[in-house]
């Protein structure tokens, strides 16, 4: 062990932050409430570190990891984890692919040790990797290639961003997919998996010191993997142009518009923008006291929804997504035409102290619904340590946030809402009669 | 193994016990009489609320399909003197959370607010409830959302497929209805069928409540006056009669241009109320429940990657039970998948699980109830579900003993009651090869 503890107080808990002589970072997240704790392990990989020509290897490795080890067989950790009525999963990202488990307890480091061992111990046979390329395949097929609205969302990201990774889709194209090997399995899960890039968090019902014993008995026996290099990926060349695409799908029934712009993450901005980002969104866009919504939806009832997000965490530049669907007989250009018009007010204008007052309360606010959800503390922690933000920096969201003036606000929205940062795009339906393939 | 597993149990039975020790629930009466659950906890400052009244869907106008899910949405669109966007803006300003949903049989709600507003956001519960404005130009531009997201779903095969399921399985039965409605039946609804629904449903006599927060009995009981006292004391129901699953045997295929076949499956459950409902809940998990260990995910997924997921569940409604489970493939699969998912409900139904499989499944469910408390949210939601069954206030505690108590004779009796009739399959996608020889529409 490196580091001493650093326990972090702010809103809710003490959170112990430790480091292993061989690079795992382990945080501690206590919840005495119920006797159960959440183990999760995230990998600092992604779908932004394949190689080119291989998207979706992060994915189909995260699908591969349960496959079994030369010392636990295929199933194994499944079944004992099942067996004290344990729930887990796992999740890829473009910055980050994590599993978990929440089980008794009393089972931490049962669960620590079955993942310290498939950390380097993972066992793949040929027959195993075909199969699961087979449901990888499935799951593209249901994520998107079953949902016109996540078919546009793919080819928004693919044109907003020209050069960085964040273009691919996290599931992989389907011909890149469908050529996935048992080599480039192995190959990325020896370049990248390791304790010097993995954060354990653990949130529940532990004493930090227990936890911290259990990982060094564990996690502390794997050795360093050397192949693991710092994460430098293609950065974005400055946006010159706004890009329009139209996505046509016979099975649209209800046409909509999206629009993402290009914008800092929390680990890019300058100081201070990111939070400005999360209450411009908030503003704009969060729900029904929003000005998109009562612009559009109920005062000129152009659009049945209208929405906007910005999402702080990623390692390199993020996104600020709007989302508009337009009332029957409303075309899609005067929607947005009516929506550039309510983004105008608010670069032109400000917000009102009201505004800003409110969606500062609510942000804060649901910081505290954070706190009584295991899971949600582990994810939070999780996704912000694996892009780019501190312990230090997550304790401190409720100051950053408050910190934030209606002129930083004002100055986010001119700076980054620039239509050439932009990519609209339109899902319509295809009315076009379909072609009969010939087999 | 056999110790092993023992040894497991062992240790279980502490950590099982712990949640119902940890967490005191205590049954309340309100200054104006209603009843509910209470589960102090002191942790989190925040107060959790969990609601139903009886009277879901069911209670719609068999032409206007949709009416208690559109009053579900009308709710934070201005009551008494506030109008939507000031009672929209006070919700907000206080990070005062109201959900509204609706289920075949129960209307339900959740609250949750930060401790310092519990006095506001019950206050705005109560209003809400008693004297929602179902005003003109919120029902119209409400209408719009609903139609628009209908609309989608006509080319949703997820939707789909269930919703002709559901249409199949209840002809001429408000269970087959479609909770959210059609775009026909809720172009039909009126403000007035709203406010019907509303005084009809929202009444003190078919109500359950759990809260869960920082809040002592007294207080709880104040608050949820806030929220209820104003209601009236009954409710005006229509009977709902009992039903069970038709078109066992049918295969209904819903044409649709996707890459992938959508595949929902089903046919008779058994009541939350029947002496078998135990053994076949546990039954079920060992087929198709969640989790990566069940027969069907690994027969159909981990042995033959025919699909991402796959599951099916046990649905007891107040006036029908089902088991209903999906799954979806690629159209020149589907035959494939439908064959080896109907082999083993035929094969569970025939010599029901093994003694070892019995045995795990039965420590997974009792281990992972706990994981189902885990927020103040869920903790009000599950009890809240635990007084709609009816299953009394140390449930909690006696669920152990119930699953421990199913034999592998109980198993096998409820696997042939559970699978061993025809099943209804509906399909929604371009399906190839389904076998010859049966009823195909």
């Amino acid at each position: 062990m490196l580091a001493a503890p650093m326990p972090v107080h702010a809103a809710g808990p003490p959170v112990s932050d430790y480091r292993l002589a061989n690079g795992l970072e382990l945080v501690v997240i206590p919840d005495h409430r119920a006797p159960v704790v959440t183990h999760m392990i995230w990998y600092k990989v992604g779908a932004a570190d394949e190689t080119p020509g291989k998207s979706g290897l992060a994915h189909f490795l995260e699908h591969l990891m349960f496959k079994g080890t030369a010392k636990h067989p295929a199933g194994q950790f499944s079944t004992v984890v099942a067996a004290f009525g344990g729930r887990e999963n796992a999740f890829t990202g473009a910055d980050y692919t994590g599993y978990f488990q929440r089980v008794p307890s009393e089972k931490l480091k049962t669960v620590m040790e079955f993942e310290a061992d498939r950390m380097n111990g993972l066992a793949l046979s040929e027959d195993d990797v075909l199969r699961e390329r087979d449901v990888i395949l499935e799951e593209e097929s249901q994520r998107i290639g079953n949902n016109p609205r996540a078919r546009l969302g793919v080819q928004i990201d693919a044109a907003l961003f020209l050069n960085s990774p964040y273009g691919k889709p996290v599931i992989g194209w389907r011909h890149e997919m469908a050529q996935l090997t048992r080599d480039d399995a192995v190959g990325f899960y020896r370049r990248f998996y390791g304790p010097n890039d993995a954060i354990v968090v653990v949130a529940g019902d532990v004493e930090p010191e227990q936890a911290l014993a259990f990982a060094q008995e564990t996690y502390g026996k794997v050795k360093p993997n050397n192949n693991i290099a710092p994460r430098r990926r293609p950065k974005e060349p400055p946006p010159v142009a706004a890009r329009r695409l139209s996505l046509a799908d016979p099975r649209v029934e209800q046409p909509i518009m999206e629009r993402a712009y290009l914008v800092p993450s929390f680990a890019t901005a300058a100081q201070g923008e990111s939070e400005a980002l999360e209450v411009l969104a908030h503003v704009v866009g969060a729900g029904t006291n929003s000005r998109l919504y009562r612009e559009l939806v109920i005062d000129r009832q152009v659009a049945v929804a209208a929405s906007a997000w910005y999402d702080s965490l990623a390692l390199d530049m993020s996104k600020f997504g709007i989302y508009a669907a337009p009332r029957g007989g409303v075309s899609l250009p005067d929607l947005e035409t009516a929506l550039d018009a309510v983004l105008t007010q608010v670069k032109d204008k400000g917000i009102t102290a009201e505004e800003l007052d409110r969606s500062k309360n609510k942000l804060i606010a649901d910081a505290v619904y954070a706190h009584d959800s295991q899971v949600s503390m582990a994810r939070w922690y999780g996704s912000a340590l694996t892009t780019g933000a501190t312990v230090d920096d997550i304790a401190r969201w409720p100051d950053r946030i408050r910190a934030v003036t209606g002129e930083q606000v004002r100055a986010v929205a001119r700076r980054w809402l620039d239509l050439r940062r932009s990519v609209t795009g339109y899902l319509v339906k295809d009315d076009r009669p379909p072609v009969e393939k010939r087999l | 193994m056999i110790r092993l597993i023992a040894a497991v149990l062992a240790g279980l039975v502490a950590f099982v016990a712990a949640p119902a020790s940890a967490m005191t629930i205590e049954p309340i009466v309100s200054p104006a009489g209603i009843k509910a659950w209470l589960v102090r906890e002191h942790t989190v400052p925040l107060i959790a609320m969990s609601y139903a009244f009886l009277g879901g869907s069911a209670q719609d106008e068999p032409d206007k399909a949709g009416t208690s899910a559109f009053v579900a949405d009308m709710l934070d669109e201005g009551a008494g003197d506030l109008d939507g966007k000031t009672f929209r803006d006070r919700l907000e300003r206080h990070a005062i959370e109201l959900n509204f949903g609706v289920t075949r049989d129960y209307f339900h709600g959740s609250l949750r607010t930060l401790r310092e507003h519990g006095e506001e956001a019950f206050e705005l519960l109560g209003l809400a409830l008693s004297e929602p404005r179902f005003g003109l130009d919120a029902v119209e531009r409400v209408r719009g959302q609903e139609l628009a997201e209908l609309r989608r779903e006509l080319s949703n095969p997820n939707s789909l497929a269930g919703k002709n399921w559901w249409r199949a399985a209840f002809p001429d039965h408000p269970y087959g209805r479609e909770t959210r409605g059609t775009p026909e039946s809720v172009a039909r609804i009126a403000a007035d069928d709203l406010r019907n629904y509303a005084r009809r449903v929202f009444a003190r006599n078919g109500l359950v409540v759990t809260i869960v927060g920082d809040v002592d009995p007294e207080i709880a009981g104040r608050l949820i006056d806030r929220a209820f006292g104003a209601l009236p004391a009954e409710n005006a129901l229509k009977p709902v009669p009992d039903a069970i699953p038709r078109g066992l045997g049918r295969r209904i295929v819903i044409e649709l241009d996707v890459p992938q076949a959508v595949i929902t499956f089903g046919g008779v459950g058994i009541a939350r109320h029947d002496p078998d409902f135990m053994a076949a809940y546990v039954v079920n998990h060992i087929l198709g429940g969640g989790g990566f260990t069940s027969r069907l995910y690994r027969e159909v997924r981990e042995k033959r990657g025919l699909v991402y997921g796959i599951s099916d569940n046990l649905v007891w409604l107040r006036h029908a039970a089902i088991v209903i489970g999906s799954t979806a493939t690629r159209a020149d699969r589907t035959a494939d998948t439908l064959e080896v998912i109907e082999h083993q409900l035929r094969r569970m139904a025939e010599h029901g699980p093994t003694e070892e499989e019995l045995t795990a499944a039965k420590s997974y469910l009792k281990g992972a109830y706990a994981l189902s408390f885990d927020t103040s949210s869920n903790i009000a939601s599950q009890l809240t579900e635990i007084q709609i069954d009816d299953l009394g206030i140390d449930y909690i505690r006696r669920r152990q003993a119930l699953i421990d108590a199913v034999t592998v004779a109980d198993a096998r009796r409820a696997a042939k009651r559970l699978f061993g009739g025809e099943l209804l399959v509906t399909i929604a996608g371009k399906p190839k090869g389904l076998a010859a020889g049966r009823a195909h529409e």
